[in-house]
């Protein structure tokens, strides 16, 4: 599939945000991934013309993250967490469980094309362990059961929503809000979950607080 | 005495719609910027200063002085980069922090720009939290459109622009200089040092770089006074934090307090372990500070305090573990970690931890001998303070520090032939029998 101009204006537009425009080369690549479902050739190339560097400097880059993809990426990413934490409290029990449920090794997608697993690191979610990431959105508090039944909805095509945010969007859109352009749904989900808000709620009832300001 | 939990950062994120700009401003967000436009850059720098506000990173390195050393004099621009790059396993506060209260971040990068004198910042974020991004998205976009952001702001005569970066999944992007890298479109690798980035940082520019929480910590102090943030905290430990307790206890989340309060108290406030079962271990400021055990339950959570007691502050990220966890398995998957994660810049960690991983690996399974604690604790001293960056130091912090409180529990791997533990015991759904 070529890269068409709107596209490419938007990666100028991204190379633009900063003082030098190399620095756009992250965001640039989500673009990539939002538009091409993965890191291809031609996006590499594109990049590398775009920040007159050679393709050789962009493809050191996107093999350096991980969430650069050269295979190509279901609709949704489901990504467990297996760190320590998440791992003991359950994580490896339901990474296991989706393996083998939906037939597929780390980092490989169903052959309807609509899932990819993979097993990920500390998310900055482990006050909701064992957490699973659906396009980066947050799944708290999953079981084996849970997370089951959280990828046949994805499958079926049915609405799903992320504990701490909005409905699930699909992978690419995903990318492109990571390339800096927003999808409008900053206002979708709560400001907080349960765990987050467990020792505002202990102060709020001992009525605890900070000290009055001493200079006003 | 201040109260048990004081909540500062924490305390809008049960409003409605906290993240709105209009919700931040109900309860008075944004006019620490008026008092701060009405200062002296240099007063804001020696209020943050007198505050004692400590790096809320990992390494508690003095705020107020890391903006004294910008050089005024460079002709080139300063930058603030905001490290939200939140990835140390265990660490669990800047993301809901960013998710529930962006503005409050927004505000401290104001503040803080102004102070060291940037006409730019930038706010790095970790690929991984979408809606996290959102939500900064918008604050951003929210405070062009209210005048907060963008040229002669509030009608100082200051302007600033704030870029909103998302990564792409790399840990070490975390330590500064690799942000840096990151943030100029390069493999995310450490750099040498000096010069430092307060020297030559982000484009060779003098850069501060700070935690999500130091910058959202400015406006309370810049509001309230520097002699209000260290009235909290130990002598030298000032000030509040936020402490994310995860795992084995009833009531795992965030708890804002003073810096010094202990993990007894904390475990209390949680409602206790869960049912049934006791402290094994925990790690006080995620996965790269030394564990410690039961006996370190009255040890203040200060950087002294938890330094004495032969570990690290780090960033409050206190991962609890009971009696059911297998310490060698919990040391194994952090190892395993640390090696993905490894840069590959430099040789004894590149190599040193693949080692590391190999010795563990076989221990877990119960090969070997005991002699190989002993050589995984030399693989560990030949990585530790040889390696080019403080990821390496971190990879063997769980090592060597389990050995020395649970050398037994490895030896029985040995003579059980393999782990001992039942590991359905250790999981959260274990009482309702469900389990792979
Ligand atoms: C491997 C590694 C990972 C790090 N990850 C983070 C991180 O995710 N967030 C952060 O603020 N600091 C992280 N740091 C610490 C930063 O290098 C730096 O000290 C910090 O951002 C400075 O901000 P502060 O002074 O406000 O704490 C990391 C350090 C290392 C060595
Ligand atoms: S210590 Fe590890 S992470 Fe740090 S520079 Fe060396 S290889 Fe890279
Ligand atoms: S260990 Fe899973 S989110 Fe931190």
């Amino acid at each position: 599939m070529a890269i068409d101009d709107k596209t490419k204006s938007e990666l100028r537009e991204i190379a633009a945000r900063y003082p030098e425009a190399r620095s756009g080369l992250l965001p640039m690549l989500h673009l990539v991934q939002s538009v091409e479902g993965r890191v291809t050739s031609e996006g590499i190339e594109l990049c590398a013309e775009i920040l007159g560097i050679t393709a050789a400097e962009v493809s050191g880059v996107a093999t350096f993250y991980t969430m650069y993809k050269r295979r190509p990426v279901g609709d949704y990413h489901v990504g467990v967490c297996t760190n320590t934490l998440c791992a003991v409290m359950g994580g490896d029990a339901i990474f296991e469980r989706l393996k083998g449920h939906l037939d597929v090794g780390n980092d490989e997608t169903t052959e309807d094309g609509k899932i990819t697993l993979e097993h990920v690191e500390c998310n900055a979610a482990c006050d909701y362990a064992p957490v699973v990431m659906v396009n980066w959105e947050f799944m708290d508090n999953q079981t084996p059961e849970s997370a089951t039944q959280l990828v046949d909805d994805l499958r079926a095509g049915k609405e799903v929503q992320s504990t701490r945010g909005p409905k699930i969007c699909t992978w690419r859109e995903a990318e492109r809000v990571l390339a800096g352009f927003p999808d409008g749904r900053a206002d979708d989900g709560p400001a907080a979950g349960p765990a987050s808000l467990v020792g505002l709620e202990i102060a709020r009832e001992q009525g605890w607080t900070a000290p009055e300001a001493n200079n006003a | 005495m201040p109260d048990t939990l004081t909540p500062v950062l924490t305390d809008n994120w049960g409003d409605d719609r906290a993240w709105t700009l209009a919700s931040y401003a109900a309860r008075g967000g944004y006019s620490a910027l008026d008092k701060a436009f009405a200062m002296d850059p240099d007063a804001i720098i020696a209020a943050v200063k007198d505050s004692g506000l400590r790096g809320r990173g990992g390494a508690g390195f003095p705020t107020g002085m890391k903006w004294g050393f910008i050089p005024q004099d460079n002709p080139k621009p300063k930058y603030l980069v905001v490290n939200a790059d939140e990835s140390e396993p265990g660490t669990c506060k800047d993301i809901p922090l960013m998710m529930a209260s962006p503005h409050t971040l927004v505000e401290g990068v104001i503040i803080s720009s102004y102070a060291i004198r940037a006409n730019k910042a930038f706010i790095y974020i970790r690929g991984e939290v979408l809606h996290v991004i959102r939500r900064v998205q918008n604050a951003v976009r929210e405070a062009y459109d209210a005048g907060h952001l963008g040229k002669n702001i509030h009608g100082s005569g200051y302007d600033l622009d704030v870029v909103v970066h998302a990564g792409a999944g790399a840990y070490i992007c975390g330590e500064e200089t690799a942000l840096l890298e990151g943030l100029e479109g390069r493999r995310g690798q450490p750099r040498l040092r000096p010069p430092f980035p307060a020297v030559a940082g982000l484009y060779a520019s003098p850069t501060v770089i700070n935690n999500v929480e130091s910058i959202a910590s400015v406006p309370s102090i810049i509001g309230n006074g520097a002699s209000w943030f260290s009235s909290m905290g130990t002598e030298k430990s000032k000030g509040y934090g936020i402490f994310s307790l995860s795992g084995h206890v009833k009531k795992p989340g965030q708890y804002e307090a003073p810096l010094g309060i202990t993990l007894r108290t904390l475990i209390d406030l949680a409602g206790g372990m869960r049912e049934g079962h006791e402290l094994k271990f925990w790690t006080p400021g995620g996965s790269s500070t030394p564990i410690l055990t039961a006996e370190h339950l009255d040890v203040p959570l200060d950087f002294e305090g938890v330094g004495a007691a032969g570990s690290m502050l780090g960033t409050r990220a206190l991962q609890i573990f009971d009696d059911t966890t297998c310490v060698v398995r919990a040391v194994l998957r952090w190892t395993e970690f640390y090696k993905h994660e490894s840069c590959g810049k430099c040789t004894p960690c590149r190599e040193g931890t693949w080692w590391l991983v190999q010795t563990l690996a076989a221990l877990e399974k119960g090969q070997g001998s005991e002699a190989d604690l002993d050589l995984l604790l030399d693989q560990c001293d030949n990585i530790l303070g040889r390696s080019f960056c403080a990821l390496a130091d971190g990879a063997v912090s769980p090592i060597s520090s389990s050995i020395q409180y649970f050398r037994d529990e490895y030896v029985a791997h040995l003579t059980h032939g393999g782990c001992p533990f039942d590991h359905t015991a250790s999981t959260l759904f274990a009482a309702e029998g469900a389990n792979a």
